[in-house]
């Protein structure tokens, strides 16, 4: 059986999924071949995602230990490595309770819906040269749109529960995503403006230097954005455990609330790789043709340990708080970096619409000079509107009076 | 400027991830305790006990409870009751030490374990077999005598009840204040507190916790 992927087909430009279908193909019907080489790929891709959710959880759980000066996990395994798993083994045991006046059908398809997109955003991160799962050439917008899948998901969860604080949970947790898809968009802009392309193999091909010195301004706000999309600490108004008693997944249990959970830490998996290849250069490092995938790894736990850090250290942000940070602090910093990197990009880039290295540089300086002036100037600029109470007294009949004394 | 505090709040997060774990894993370590703390598992002298009664008298909640046998005995001798029951339950006991502080014969300690954790209330009751079993490791909750002798029930050996009255406390014994055991007491074990007790001048050494604890 002589199967040939030809280059028209959209698969043809992943050498991963060549190699497999060359490799299958040579004894299997063709079709069989393309059905077996694209199992094989989303077998790697969701196995990537919920052993890197696994992972992420025991160390976010070590470390938040170690920020606690507590110790965290240890029973189970060396330094309590397989705690992820006696809690998935725990959860799988146990009840799986559907509320009686939930809508099952959507209550069902929620956690899968979750899940979904934190499994498809990796298919077009390149782990390493020439590996990923399907070589988009608009990764960058596939990005965007699969994430955005998350809001439904949400949004069914907390409705389908038929549980006040879900749907509570639910409507803070589609108000967030949908506020902070803005500024988190206008962000990618000024990245792909710099790269010329929306394939995440370019973008980490154009990083002649990494993203972050090229547009600082850009990876502030898109961190601080996917943390709130991730419903991370800072921003987890959807699931405030003091508020709400769990969000959106208040009536989940077992395995639903299994593969929620593993939804959000898998997400923050998937964003720190996101991240790691729009704006700190993906594989690339020394020796990258060997040793991609280690730096690949590497920049990702850099990331995923900023997650964390922030996790310990900031409370979580009123709902008013997050929505003001979003509109009236992230999408103009956005804008601002937007229109600078369009001025810079216009200005700098030669006939064939290229930048060099040294135009990364210049771009660079003036773009940390421009992020460091916003904040200070944003910084100056807010001011705490609660004041606090200062008791007022006034003269009435020649006596003074405290105010809101009765008298 | 406004967020500043956000970027100190990193670096206190970030010397705190440097610093060592605060806790304990308890069942491999354990925290160190003070010697004075007020633990389970009272300890309890017999040979000291009269039967008085009033470590039940003084518990504010009332969970000892002590059944003498005056029979076989002469109290207007001197002599001290037996015990037949002497019960504490240790579900309601809320660790006041007030019974430590009203035995008047240095013949009830503080316990220093806490691992008594038990499955029904029922089970939470030392009764005086138990009592008399188990290993005298007293705490010196109220007890000048072991504190200034330095004994820590954590890592000492049990004491003998010879070893831990006031009596064998240089300093009580020149007030002599600790010439309380019974004549017949003495007799029957007649070795070293007979002579510690009839000394004014405190020379005996043989039954100092100081000594023996080293």
């Amino acid at each position: 059986m002589n199967c040939v992927l030809t280059p028209d087909n959209i698969l043809y430009h992943t050498p991963l999924y060549r190699v497999v279908y060359d490799l299958v193909g040579a004894f299997l019907p063709c079709w069989l071949a393309y059905v077996i080489a694209g199992l094989v790929i989303m077998f790697i891709l969701a196995n990537a995602v919920l052993l890197g959710a696994a992972v992420f959880v025991w160390s976010e759980r070590r470390l938040l230990g170690r920020f606690h000066n507590r110790v965290g996990p240890n029973r189970w395994g060396p330094f309590g490595v397989f705690q992820p798993f006696a809690d998935l083994l725990k959860l799988v045991f146990k009840e799986d309770l559907t509320p009686a006046t939930a809508d099952r059908i959507a209550f069902l398809i929620a956690p899968v819906a979750m899940l979904a997109p934190a499994i498809l955003m990796l298919a077009v991160v390149p782990f390493t040269k020439d590996t990923a799962l399907a070589n988009l050439n608009v990764g960058v917008l596939y990005i965007l749109a699969v994430t955005s899948l998350t809001s439904v998901a949400i949004l069914m969860a907390g409705w389908s529960s038929n549980n006040r604080y879900a749907m509570f949970g639910a409507a803070r947790g589609v108000a967030v995503l949908i506020s902070y898809e803005v500024p988190v968009v206008l962000c990618l802009l000024g990245v792909v403006m710099v790269a010329g392309s929306m394939s995440l193999d370019d973008v980490v091909g154009a990083q002649a230097i990494p993203f972050i010195l090229v547009q600082p301004l850009a990876f502030f706000v898109f961190l601080a954005g996917v943390s709130a999309e991730l419903n991370r600490t800072p921003f987890d108004v959807a699931e405030a455990e003091s508020e709400l008693v769990a969000g959106y997944h208040t009536e989940y249990s077992g395995v639903k609330f299994a593969l929620i959970q593993a939804a959000e830490f898998g997400g923050v998996v998937t964003a720190s790789a996101v991240i790691v290849t729009l704006f700190l250069s993906g594989w690339t490092g020394p020796a990258a043709d060997y040793l991609g995938w280690l730096w690949f790894l590497l920049k990702v736990a850099a990331v995923a340990f900023l997650f964390i850090w922030a996790r310990a250290t900031y409370p979580r942000l009123r709902v008013d708080q997050l929505m003001a940070f979003a509109w009236k602090f992230l999408l103009p910093l956005s804008l601002i970096n937007l229109l600078a990197t369009a001025l810079e990009v216009y200005f700098l880039r030669d006939a064939t619409g290229t930048l060099t290295t040294n135009d990364l540089w210049i771009m660079a300086g003036i773009n940390f000079a421009l992020t460091f002036g916003c904040v200070a100037l944003f910084g100056s600029m807010i001011r705490e509107k609660v004041r606090p109470l200062r008791p007022r007294s006034t003269t009435r009949g020649g006596t003074a009076v405290t105010m809101g004394e009765v008298t | 400027m406004y967020g500043m505090g956000m970027a100190k709040g990193l670096l206190v997060t970030l010397k705190n991830l440097a610093k060592r774990p605060f806790t304990v894993q308890y069942p491999e370590d354990r925290a160190v305790q003070h010697p004075r703390f007020r633990g389970e598992e009272f300890v309890w002298y017999e040979e000291r006990c009269t039967g008085c009664a009033s470590c039940a008298k003084y518990c504010p909640l009332g969970i000892i409870k002590i059944v003498t046998d005056p029979s076989q005995t002469a109290p207007d001798q001197g002599d001290k009751y037996r015990l037949d029951v002497f019960d504490i339950e240790l579900a309601r006991c809320m660790f006041c030490g007030l019974c430590v502080e009203a035995c008047p014969y240095d013949a009830l300690f503080m316990g220093s374990g806490f691992e008594q954790g038990r499955y029904s209330r029922k089970e939470m009751v030392i009764g005086i077999d138990q009592l008399r079993q188990s290993e005298k490791h007293p705490s010196t909750f109220f007890r000048p005598q072991l504190e200034s002798a330095r004994y820590n029930p954590h890592d000492g050996r049990p004491l003998d009840w010879r070893e831990v009255g006031r009596e064998s406390w240089r300093w009580h014994q020149r007030e002599k204040a600790g010439m309380r055991l019974t004549p017949r007491l003495d007799a029957e074990d007649g070795g070293s507190l007979q002579s510690e007790t009839q000394d004014d001048s405190g020379q005996d050494t043989a039954a100092d916790p100081v000594e023996n604890s080293r």
